[in-house]
């Protein structure tokens, strides 16, 4: 059963990723593919660690961490610059 | 107690996010996880401008555990917004008047609203008085004002005394 | 290769982790289809962390079961519920200040609306 709902995951996730990349290509704004990218590295995120389950080993958890981290700090660093650098300057 | 742990709410934190990050529990590495407790603290806590003090940790539990039940429900309201026509839905921008003050409280708040049914708080007003949400679905805006009045900000109120 | 589990940990993980991945999808989808860019910040700040949540768990109560207690899993999705909503709040700000199209039907209540805008300055 667990094989099934990890590939069914699986399916779910990589439509979700093209779902997130054609917002990503159409726009229409900035922020729109911000938020795309930020939801991108989310959805990566879940799928580095339904590979882990896969794969039965907790190996990729360190990287999923870090995924997670690394994302959150590039989002604030886009909104950031989107809020300061081209309107206030 | 305040000299060695300037906070010791922090370090209690530290050390259980030490112990899930090693994933195991062992003599050894609660010894290190103790030492990190109080040795971050130390060196970190005079760049804390804010003081935060719970007046009631059993509300504090209460509330996280209203806020994840409604986090799921919240879940379920988006996902029937989504796969409904889109004709239907009606957004709205409204100013909510803030009871609480405080860093703190606030920037609890503000999370809250964002994770909480179909409203996300998008800006403090220039007073610091109010917040400005952006709500997905709501024909009712006063319904909703009052809806977080009632359900967070009074706990959070009662959590911090303020 | 996945290991078998009893019946009911079987179960309860196919289910949080099946839960999970539809709520990412619908939140994805919901990135995708939502008419005007505030709007599509409820989709996946919402729907995206809490499917990953799901998997979390599902991940947790597998690796808990098959091997041995496992909780650092959590980790991740403490991280992501502590930083969903300060992203979510940047990008409405950055949104409102750049003063990006809303959709009609939108009720703006804002008593001054320029408060909230640099467009001009």
């Amino acid at each position: 059963m667990l094989e099934f709902a990890v590939q069914f995951a699986f399916g779910a996730f990589g439509l979700a990723l093209l779902f997130n990349v054609w917002r990503l290509i159409i726009g229409p704004e900035t922020a729109d593919r911000i938020l795309a990218l930020d939801t991108i590295y989310i959805n990566s995120l879940a799928l580095l660690l339904l590979l882990g389950l896969w794969h039965d080993t907790t190996s990729y958890f360190e990287a999923a961490l870090l995924i997670a981290m690394l994302g959150f700090i590039g989002t604030v660093a886009a909104a950031k610059f989107l809020l300061r650098g081209d309107i206030i300057e | 107690m305040s000299k060695i742990l300037p906070a010791p709410w922090l370090s209690l934190f530290l050390l259980v996010f030490w112990l899930l990050l090693q994933n195991s529990v062992s003599f050894g590495l609660i010894i290190l996880g103790a030492v990190f407790a109080v040795l971050i603290p130390l060196y970190t806590h005079r760049a804390r401008d804010f003081s935060i003090r719970v007046r009631k940790p059993l509300i504090l539990v209460q509330y996280a555990v209203l806020l994840l039940i409604d986090i799921i429900i919240s879940n379920f309201n988006i996902a029937a917004v989504i796969l409904t026509p889109r004709r239907k839905i009606k957004p709205a921008l409204f100013e909510y008047p803030l009871d609480i003050t405080g860093e703190v409280p606030i920037t609890m708040l503000a999370s809250t609203i964002s994770l909480t049914p179909g409203t996300i708080s998008a800006e403090l007003g220039r007073d610091g008085r109010s917040l400005l949400i952006h709500a997905l679905n709501v024909h009712d805006v006063e319904a909703v004002k009052r809806q977080i009045k009632e359900r967070y900000e009074r706990r959070l109120q009662e959590i911090f005394q303020c | 290769m996945l290991q078998s589990l009893p019946t009911w940990a079987d179960y309860l993980a196919s289910a949080l982790v099946i839960m999970g991945a539809l709520f990412a999808l619908i939140g994805s989808f919901g990135l995708l289809r939502l008419p005007d860019f505030m709007t599509r910040l409820h989709a996946p700040t919402k729907n995206t962390t809490l499917g990953v949540g799901g998997i979390i768990l599902g991940s947790t109560l597998y690796f808990s079961v098959s091997s041995g207690l496992s909780l650092h899993e959590l980790l991740i999705a403490i991280f992501l519920f502590l930083t969903a909503p300060i992203s979510a709040h940047l990008l409405a700000k950055a949104g409102l200040h750049l003063e990006y199209k809303m959709i009609k039907e939108t009720q703006d209540l804002r008593k001054k609306p320029e408060q909230y805008s640099d467009k001009d300055d």
